[in-house]
């Protein structure tokens, strides 16, 4: 029997928003445990929340960017249980009434588009972290660090509407690259800003009714989700091969033994006690607000590819490399409109410097010059690249260093001349022997030239001037 | 007034004293704390007293004033708090063991106002623990006795202020109501207590009971002085996402205002039912002759949903409080057990023995309704009762501008005779509770004696946002129904 596999997935989506989604603590990654924490965020007797406009913001550009239906109101809720990461001992989030819902987003596969739904978009509050080592008091302990407590998440729900691993990975990544050009989310899921989990299920081909799900989790790298949705979904396809069943339950990826492993069954998952939370009023998001935040979303990664594929000319291999970073399109775009010339040069070389361009090294003007002095055959591909290096080294401007450093190439025909007469009057045999058909002997003739101009001589005009000079070469 | 013993002026009265410069507030305060020491073994209405940091704020005063800078309408009047406001570095135990040593990081909203206001902290004030109880039975710090009758209870949750304010341990004093905790003690001691409009006062800092119905209001001993309390302590607060931008009235103004042409709804299903003192009754109905006479019309309203409010109430308050009480769980602060093997074991322990049997029935009635298969049922039926009876007080308040009726149904009941009752228990604020399912303001006024001379109190609930209604109807009642303020202290 031939298999398919259903996955869902649900992407935590860590808010890049400068304070926390319900106090104003900072957010920032890395502070000494417990510095970003207040009586709000540790809760403290008698402490209530205050939403950050910001955080709903951030979330709505993603519901627009994402085709989703903003909800005009919507309702944070409380999730009860007991951890010591989770000091109100709930945590709010967004239940019955989200701020998103019904979205899509198109995913690029080798036999064209697919559009993957996305039920719905929350936001809610991350918890904190424990760490289980260290002692207090000359007893093992537990250490709870609260940074982390109530900085703002989007959860972001797909419809199952995903068939493999590969498309799963092609949706994250889509995904991922629409928050970073939002600039709403830093999409690092190694630092767990961007976290994944999914809902898998096989069914036998031609079937419309889902099979038995289980959820997974822990899965920090894109890598990792493709080989977990492999894993799973084998493991599933052999457990009803051999007769079994798939049971509801959560499993944990184990990256290290590269399976799944089951964490907790459905009838052990918690009655969370969700009810509105009282001490925050419904969201309302007005229309003006909605079209407010419309006009800042920017040309997202699909659009952006196909566009600079059409308007320069470039492959769309080269387009989607330049599009995988907006500041890095951004870059292109401006080199080519100081100079426009061959775009394809251009894109070649940010895509050759993108790591300096996007760390804020270099300007487009500087590729821009780079690119034309070697188009005019001012300068050579070699001393191009040279020059680069050099821009980066001492910060000066292109054009500075090329003529300090003298990388001019000799273009100029009547400079020319002088040289290769010297040339040719100093080699009266090889001057017979390319006349008498020795074709060969021209790349001899510019290399003397290019030792007598000590390497600045254009090699391309040097060529034309011998040609002119001595003829095609073969009997005259 | 030359005669009047210090302790017993009016809050109006001794803050203009002080601004005259006939007291200082060291004199003041010290008058104030020597009362507190003298009767506080008594009557226990204090859980904290701060003698040093209250005189030292005395003296401050002094200092300011004397540099002609007071700093607000409280300047140097020493007053108290219930102690669910959090004082920065103040013990803040809201009458329970799970906080018996909690120092706040941080000040209430009320906490700042009142300090802003020049007011000077006499210590914090006993209630049921985290609110839950009408008799100050359930703190942890034991019960705070009735000032008219020591063997009687003084109400709650907020006993404590209520008690402090009728046997003059301050000058007045902030309580928290979120089913009558104010006004229910207010009426059992004989001074006025008013619940604000939800949303009037800031909730930030106010150790919370059950979020969408608690809100912090004045228990003082003159309705005038109410007024004037609340004009300190209400406004807007961007910290508490619930409470409302609207410009604070002069609320002392509205006092003295004539009632003539008030519509006074009485409404039908407060007075029917065998629960109603036939002394309550009739001291009510001498309220509402005094605003009556003085030219107010009486008109019949009905709030037809008022036998549902009670079972709504105790689904709500518990639900909400099942998860506000969640975080005392020992990890970070407050009590924790000792000895526990494991995390579990711990968190449980501590719940176990730092919380009470009324506080461990609410969050396990609360934690019910809210069970996934029970929500519907009870926690959503429940909040589709208050919808009705908001409904019903917008259609009262389209007949009538302020609404009489009992506080509660009997004066002051005996320590221990309902303790082992609750549900009778729960009956002492069936008058008061759906005030707070509509969110709409009440006040307690003193308007009478019991036969045995236990004090009794009138409500008066007004629409939203409408406290200058009750101040005027309350003025109009205690002008003319005198009944003494400050408690014989004979029992």
């Amino acid at each position: 029997m031939e298999f398919e596999a259903v996955i869902g997935l649900e992407v935590h989506a860590q808010l890049a928003t400068e304070s926390k989604i319900f106090c104003a603590c900072s957010t920032k990654f890395g502070a000494s445990p417990n510095e970003n924490t207040c009586p709000v965020c540790t809760g403290m007797p008698g402490v209530l929340p205050v939403l950050n406009r910001k955080a709903v913001e951030y979330t709505v550009r993603t519901a627009l960017a994402t085709s989703c239906k903003v909800q005009r109101r919507s309702v944070f809720a409380r999730k009860n249980y007991f951890y010591p990461d989770l000091p109100k001992a709930y945590q709010i989030s967004q239940y019955e009434l989200p701020v998103a819902l019904g979205g899509h987003v198109d995913i690029e596969l080798d036999g064209g588009t697919k559009r993957i739904g996305i039920t719905r978009i929350h936001m809610e509050e991350d918890a904190g972290k424990l760490v289980h080592e260290g002692e207090f008091a000359g007893a093992q302990a537990s250490l709870a660090d609260l940074n982390r407590c109530s900085v703002p998440l989007m959860e972001i729900v797909s419809e199952p509407d995903l068939r493999t691993p590969e498309e799963g990975g092609a949706y994250l990544r889509r995904l991922r690259d629409i928050l970073v050009y939002l600039e709403v989310c830093d999409g690092n899921m190694e630092e767990g800003s961007f976290r994944c989990d999914a809902n898998v299920s096989v069914r036998p081909k031609g079937q419309k009714e889902f099979g038995t799900k289980a959820e997974l989790k822990n899965m920090n790298s894109f890598r990792n989700v493709e080989k977990a949705l492999e894993y799973e979904i084998r493991r599933q396809i052999e457990v009803i091969e051999d007769g079994g069943r798939v049971v509801q339950e959560t499993r944990l990826w184990d990256a290290g033994a590269g399976v799944t492993v089951a964490m907790r069954r459905k009838e052990e998952a918690h009655d969370y006690r969700y009810f509105p939370d009282p001490d925050l009023l419904p969201l309302i998001v007005e229309d003006a607000w909605i079209e407010d935040l419309r006009k800042t979303i920017p040309e997202l990664p699909a659009e952006k590819v196909a566009r600079l594929a059409a308007r320069y000319g470039i492959p769309k291999y080269d387009a989607g490399i330049l599009a995988s970073a907006r500041a890095l399109a951004d870059f292109f775009e401006a080199s080519v409109a100081h100079y426009a010339g061959s775009p394809k040069t251009t894109a070649n070389e940010c895509v050759h410097w993108k790591d300096a361009i996007l760390a804020g090294r270099l300007s487009p003007e500087t590729i821009a010059h780079a690119v034309e002095d070697r188009e005019t055959g001012a300068i050579s591909a070699t001393a191009s690249k040279k020059l680069v290096e050099l821009v980066l080294e001492t910060g000066k401007p292109i054009r500075t260093l090329r003529d300090e450093k003298g990388l001019t190439q000799l273009s100029d025909t009547s400079a020319l001349d002088a040289i290769v007469d010297k040339v040719v009057a100093a080699s009266p045999k090889e001057v017979e022997s390319y006349r008498n058909g020795k074709a060969g002997l021209l790349s001899f003739f510019v290399g003397q030239v290019m030792k007598e101009s000590r390497g600045k001589a254009n090699p391309k005009v040097v060529q034309e001037v011998l040609r002119k000079k001595l003829g095609d070469g073969g009997p005259s | 007034m030359e005669n009047v013993p210090v302790h017993q002026w009016s809050l109006l009265e001794a803050a203009r004293r002080v601004r005259e410069k006939e007291i200082s507030s060291r004199e003041l305060t010290k008058a104030l704390l020597a009362r507190i020491e003298v009767l506080n073994p008594k009557i226990n209405a204090y859980i904290t007293v701060l003698p040093e940091r209250a005189m030292a704020q005395a003296a401050a005063c002094d200092e300011e004033l004397a540099r002609g800078a007071p700093r607000g309408p409280l300047h140097g009047v020493p007053v108290g708090l219930k102690d669910i406001f959090c004082i920065r570095g103040v013990r803040t135990t809201c009458g329970s063991r799970i906080l018996h040593n909690f120092d706040p990081p941080y000040d209430a909203a009320v906490t700042t106002k009142v300090l802003a206001a020049g007011a000077v902290l006499l210590g914090k004030q006993n209630m049921d623990e985290f609110a839950m109880g009408s008799s100050t039975e359930t703190s942890h710090f034991g019960v705070t006795r009735n000032p008219w009758d020591l063997s009687r209870i003084p109400g709650g949750s907020s006993g404590g202020t209520a008690a402090a304010v009728s046997a003059a341990m301050c000058f007045a004093g902030v309580g928290t109501d979120t089913g009558g905790s104010i006004r229910q003690p207010a009426s059992l001691c004989g001074v006025v207590g008013v619940k604000p409009t939800y949303g009037r006062v800031s909730r930030y800092g106010m150790v919370a009971f059950a979020s969408s119905l608690d809100q912090g209001g004045p228990i003082t001993r003159t309705v005038a002085d109410s007024a004037r309390m609340l004009s300190v302590i209400a406004g807007y607060d961007r910290r508490d996402s619930t409470s409302v931008d609207l410009p604070v009235p002069d609320y002392l103004a509205a006092v003295d205002k004539p009632v003539k042409g008030l519509r006074v709804g009485l409404p039908r299903e407060y007075f029917e039912g065998d629960g109603l003192d036939p002394a309550v009754r009739a001291a009510v109905e001498k309220a509402l002759k005094a605003l009556t006479d003085q030219g107010a019309t009486p008109v019949e309203v009905s709030l037809p949903h008022t036998s549902f409010a009670l079972s709504a109430y105790y689904l709500i308050a518990p639900a909400e409080a099942s998860s506000n009480l969640a975080r005392y769980d020992g990890v970070r602060y407050g009590y924790r057990s000792e000895g526990a093997s494991g995390l579990i074991e711990m968190m449980s322990k501590t719940r176990a023995e730092g919380f009470g049997a009324e506080v461990k029935r609410r969050i396990m009635i609360g934690t019910y309704a809210l069970s996934a298969g029970y929500y519907e049922a009870f926690y959503g039926k429940a909040q589709k009762v208050r919808t009705l009876i908001r409904g019903d007080f917008a259609k009262a308040f389209g007949k009538a501008d302020v609404l009489l009726t009992p506080t509660a149904p009997t004066p002051a009941f005996r320590i221990g005779e309902k303790t082992d009752d609750p549900l009778t228990m729960y009956l002492s604020d069936i008058f008061t509770i759906p005030c707070n399912l509509a969110g709409i303001p009440g006040l307690s006024v003193p308007c009478g004696l019991s036969a045995s001379g236990l004090p009794i109190g009138a409500q008066l609930l007004s629409d939203h946002f409408r406290e200058e209604t009750l101040f005027t109807a309350a003025g109009a009642i205690e002008r003319a129904v005198p009944v003494p303020r400050v408690a014989p202290l004979t029992g």
